[in-house]
C-alpha cells in the first residue's frame, strides 16, 4: 500500500478511524505479530522476532514464545516489560497449583491466572497474551487473553500489531482438521505475510509445536521465508 | 472507539470502507463494498455505491469522507469530461488519475479522502491507479483501499498472482471483500463490482446473503 499521510483535516473527524488504522495513531513499545492453532493431539504456535522501542530495533532476534510451564506456552505481545512481568508471576504461580495437584496443570487453569493479572491490571498494563499447550483433559488448546483482560478459547488466533493484515488470510486458509505440519505451515506464511506489511514485525519466525510427547522448536531464518507476490 | 450513544448524530458521514481493484490482460476489476456510516456506530447507508463512473470506461473508488469524496469525484467528472471535449478523444486513465490527484494535494489539508481510480483507454489497456489522501499517485498492478483493507493484506499478497483470467480477477476480488467485510465493522453490506474491457463496462452487485462464506471459526 502507498504511504499515507494523516492530513490535519483527519483529527476534526469525531471518529477518524477510516484511512488511519487506530494503532498507527497511539506509541508501540513491541510491535509484534503472534498466532496459535490448534489440531487433533496439540497446538502449534509462532511468533516474529522484532522489538522497538520507537524507530530502533532493539531485538532482532526476540523469543516471544514463553514456556509457563512443561506442556504450556503464552506467546507475548504489547509491552515486553509488562508481558515478561506477567509471565513470570504466572509461572510462579503454576508451579505452585501444580505441586499442590500433583499433576500437570490444565491449559484452562494457565489462560485463567494470565486473565485474572490481564484484567485486574488492566489499566496499568498494555499485553495481549495467546496461552496455548496441551494437556490429558482436553488436548491441545489455544486461549486468548487480549488486552482489557478478556479470555475465550479459539481454535485459531494471531495478535499483535502485525495480526490485522492477516485475519483475512487466517480467515480464509483456516480449516479444522488439519495434522502439525499443516499447521506449521500455515502458522509460518502468515507470520510472513504480516511481517512483510508490519513495520514493528520482522526478523525471524519463531515456532514450537506442542503435544503429549513434548516441546519441538523450530526457526525459520529470513532467506527461508515463504515467498510472496508484493506490489 | 465512539461509544457514546449520541455522538454519531453530530458525526460525520464516512465510508469507512473496503475498496479494491485489479488489472488481468484485458481489463480492470473494481470492487467495493456498500457501508456508510457514522462516528463508527450509525450505519447510515447499507447500499450506497463506491464505485463511481467517472467517464465511459473510467470508474473510481472512494474512501474516506463520503462528502469529500463525493466532492472531488464530482469536480473530477466535470473536469474529465471538459478535457475530453478539449482533446476529441476519450481521456486516458492516467488524465483521470492525474485530475483526482491535482484535488487532493492541492487540497490535502482540508480533504480526507483517498481513491482508486481504474479503467481501460486505448492507449496502455486496462489500468489501477491508487491516489492516496496526500495526493500520491501510484500506478499498480492491483490495490487495496479504505480501512477494512488492513485485515486483507496478507490475503491479497498470497493470492494475487500476474496473469490471471477475469474470472479468476472477479473471485479474488469478492472474495477479498468478503473477508473485509466480515472483519472490520465499518465495513458491509453488498458487494459492487464494476468489469472495465475495450468492449465497455458491466456492472454487478452481488447481495450479502450470496457472498462467499468463510468464518468457520
Amino acid at each position: 500500500m502507498a504511504a499515507q499521510v494523516v492530513t490535519a483535516a483527519a483529527q476534526h473527524l469525531s471518529c477518524p478511524s477510516d484511512l488511519v488504522p487506530d494503532w498507527a495513531r497511539r506509541e508501540v513499545s513491541t510491535g509484534t505479530t503472534i498466532m496459535a492453532v490448534e489440531f487433533d493431539g496439540g497446538v502449534v504456535i509462532g511468533a516474529d522476532s522484532r522489538t522497538t522501542t520507537g524507530a530502533y530495533i532493539a531485538n532482532r532476534v526476540t523469543d516471544k514464545l514463553t514456556p509457563i510451564h512443561d506442556r504450556i506456552f503464552c506467546c507475548r505481545s504489547g509491552s515486553a516489560a509488562d508481558t515478561q512481568a506477567i509471565a513470570d508471576a504466572v509461572t510462579y504461580q503454576l508451579g505452585f497449583h501444580s505441586i499442590e495437584l500433583d499433576e500437570p496443570p490444565l491449559v484452562q487453569t494457565a489462560a485463567n491466572l494470565f486473565k485474572e493479572m490481564c484484567y485486574r491490571y488492566r489499566e496499568e498494563l498494555m499485553a495481549g497474551i495467546i496461552v496455548a499447550g496441551w494437556d490429558k483433559r482436553r488436548g491441545g488448546q489455544v486461549y486468548t487473553v487480549p488486552m482489557g483482560g478478556m479470555m475465550v478459547r479459539q481454535p485459531v488466533s494471531v495478535g499483535g500489531s502485525g495480526s490485522s493484515y492477516i485475519y483475512g488470510f487466517m480467515d480464509s486458509n483456516y480449516r479444522s482438521g488439519m495434522t502439525k505440519e499443516e499447521c506449521l505451515r500455515f502458522v509460518a506464511e502468515a507470520l510472513t505475510l504480516a511481517m512483510e506489511r508490519d513495520g514493528s514485525s520482522g526478523g525471524v519466525v519463531r515456532l514450537a509445536a506442542i503435544t503429549e510427547e513434548g516441546v519441538e522448536r523450530r526457526v525459520i531464518l529470513g532467506n527461508e521465508l515463504p515467498k510472496f507476490f508484493s506490489a | 472507539m465512539c461509544s457514546s450513544n449520541s455522538e454519531w448524530r453530530s458525526a460525520e458521514v464516512s465510508t469507512g470502507t473496503t475498496i479494491i481493484a485489479v488489472r488481468y490482460d484485458g481489463g480492470v476489476v473494481i470492487g467495493s463494498d456498500s457501508r456508510a456510516s457514522m462516528g463508527g456506530v450509525y450505519v447510515s447507508s447499507r447500499i450506497i455505491n463506491k464505485v463511481v463512473q467517472v467517464h465511459d470506461k473510467i470508474f473510481c473508488c472512494m474512501s474516506g469522507s463520503l462528502a469529500d469524496a463525493q466532492a472531488v469525484t464530482n469536480a473530477v467528472i466535470h473536469r474529465l469530461n471538459f478535457h475530453s471535449m478539449q482533446m476529441g478523444e476519450p481521456p486516458l486513465v492516467q488524465s483521470a488519475a492525474s485530475i483526482m490527484k491535482e484535488f487532493c494535494y492541492n487540497y490535502r489539508d482540508e480533504l480526507s479522502a483517498g481513491f482508486i481510480v481504474a479503467g481501460w483507454d486505448r492507449k496502455k489497456g486496462p489500468q489501477v491507479f491508487e491516489v492516496s489522501v496526500g495526493g500520491m499517485v501510484v500506478e499498480q498492478e492491483f490495490t487495496i483501499g479504505g480501512s477494512g483493507s488492513t485485515y486483507i493484506y496478507g490475503y491479497v499478497d498470497a493470492k494475487f498472482k500476474t496473469g490471471m483470467t477475469r474470472e479468476q480477477c472477479l473471485t479474488f476480488t469478492t472474495n477479498a471483500l468478503s473477508l473485509a467485510m466480515d472483519r472490520d465493522n465499518v465495513s458491509g453490506g453488498v458487494v459492487h463490482l464494476a468489469v472495465v474491457t475495450e468492449a465497455g463496462v458491466e456492472r454487478q452487485l452481488i447481495p450479502g446473503n450470496k457472498l462467499p462464506v468463510f468464518h468457520r471459526i
